[in-house]
């Protein structure tokens, strides 16, 4: 049914979005913790900056990944001269675009997730000789767990779904930056494209419903739980 | 063993100062609602910390200007209002949460003991969202006993029970003050609950 040539963009595309997702996730994790538990200096100014990808326009992400992450950019020099890495044009840049445009929506979801974690619990596990991390990982964590898991669909279908940022930040390379949008653009370009247009276009809507309707039934799920515990 | 208790603590408007011994048997912290008595058991907790004073038990200060022990190696078992079971947990592995955390030198009743003492050997396999309020505060005593506790806390454990439920809740707490021999700091705001169970009584917030 698909060609091998769009074989390798679905497989590129979930490769994308599977590092983006992963490699996000703790770092999400630990904002979300952050802004539902803490009330600190600058609090504000976070909020508003790991939202900043959600309200922009992508292009203008994508360019200001390029002033940081290109060749001359700040965090690029140093990525090169430490590590011999590039991101330029590259898939793992196609991943830290799509990594940035995730990150507020999977915030979003642990947070929420995280406020609703009932802390007299936490106290309860501490009364009975949990310490901190140990409450933390028996309790607060697999409490928070939907929201996780919901966090990881969501950011996963916002990352093959990734168009502006990418194309912006790494270009329309075939076999290294095209995703599977990037491909249904580019294939629109071409004369004669649309029956390919359509496969993955299909492939694409197959894709995003599938993460959605996972990640309902996992919100779902949470609060299904919290009805049934009370308060 | 004795309990030694003179802390002050101001929480927004209010002051709650609280000074009493407490011996062996049940103490009921009596008092209206709003008094502060579950901020009294809280701070004996170790969930919240006095401005000053000082908490003992027998010969170990919990806390006082020098020192603050963690809740966690305080010693002290605390049965609240709502159960508080882990939603996340069978009741098995609810009572054997702070079992398995505690050193085993402390600890002085066995989940077989416990299951026993309390006849919930039938819900060990159960998910705290389908227990009765009755079950589940059974199960509450009983994770909060087999972490191996010097003094027990409980804070008006009757309060979201029936009347039926209520009489045998209340001889399971005279089978801990007797048979057991366990301390315990008892708060209510129910006369006929206090008369029945308290072996002295200290009044909160008069």
């Amino acid at each position: 049914m698909l060609s091998a040539e769009e074989w390798g963009i679905v497989v590129l595309s979930l490769k994308v979005g599977g590092v983006a997702v992963l490699v996000t996730l703790p770092i999400a994790f630990a904002l979300a913790w952050l802004l539902a538990r803490y009330r600190f200096p600058g609090r504000v100014v976070l909020d508003a900056l790991v939202h900043l990808p959600l309200v922009l326009p992508p292009v203008v992400t994508g360019w200001l990944l390029l002033i940081a992450f290109g060749p001359l950019g700040p965090v690029g020099r140093w990525l090169e001269s430490w590590f011999g890495m590039t991101l330029m044009f590259r898939w793992t840049g196609a991943a830290l675009a799509a990594a940035t445009m995730a990150l507020p929506l999977m915030v979003r979801a642990m947070r929420l997730s995280i406020e609703n974690i009932d802390r007299r619990l936490e106290g309860a596990a501490r009364t009975l000789g949990a310490s901190r991390w140990h409450c933390f990982w028996t309790i607060s964590l697999p409490l928070a767990l939907p929201g996780v898991l919901a966090a990881l669909v969501l950011g996963f279908a916002r990352s093959i779904g990734e168009f502006g940022a990418t194309i912006t930040f790494v270009s329309n390379i075939p076999g290294e930056t095209r995703t599977l949008p990037l491909a249904i653009y580019s294939a629109l370009q071409v004369p004669g494209g649309e029956a390919m247009v359509t496969r993955l276009a299909l492939l694409s809507v197959a894709l995003s419903l599938g993460a959605l309707v996972l990640s309902e039934w996992l919100v779902r799920r949470t609060h299904g739980a919290r009805q049934r515990h009370g308060d | 063993m004795a309990i030694d208790i003179d802390v002050t603590k101001r929480l927004g408007e209010r002051t709650i100062v609280a000074r009493f011994t407490a011996g062996p048997g049940l103490t009921a912290l009596f008092g209206p609602s709003g008094a502060g008595k579950t901020s009294i058991l809280n701070m004996v907790a170790g969930l919240l910390k006095p401005d000053r004073g000082h908490i003992r038990i027998g010969d170990r200060t919990l806390f006082d200007g020098a020192t603050d022990l963690l809740p966690e190696t305080r010693r002290v078992g605390y049965v609240f209002q709502d159960g508080r079971l882990f939603p996340h947990r069978r009741v098995r592995a609810n009572l054997t949460y702070g079992h398995d955390l505690a050193d085993p030198a402390n600890r002085w009743m066995s989940l077989d003991e416990a299951v026993q003492f309390l006849g919930i050997g039938h819900l060990l396999d159960r998910w705290p969202h389908s227990l009765s309020g009755g079950e589940a505060q059974r199960v509450a005593i009983g994770r909060a006993l087999l972490a191996g506790p010097e003094i027990l806390l409980m804070d008006e454990p009757l309060s979201s029970l029936d009347a039926a439920r209520r009489g045998d809740i209340m001889a399971v707490i005279e089978r801990i003050r007797d048979e057991l021999e366990l301390p315990i700091l008892y708060v209510s705001h129910d006369r006929a609950e206090v008369d029945r169970l308290a072996t002295s009584v200290v009044a909160i917030g008069e």
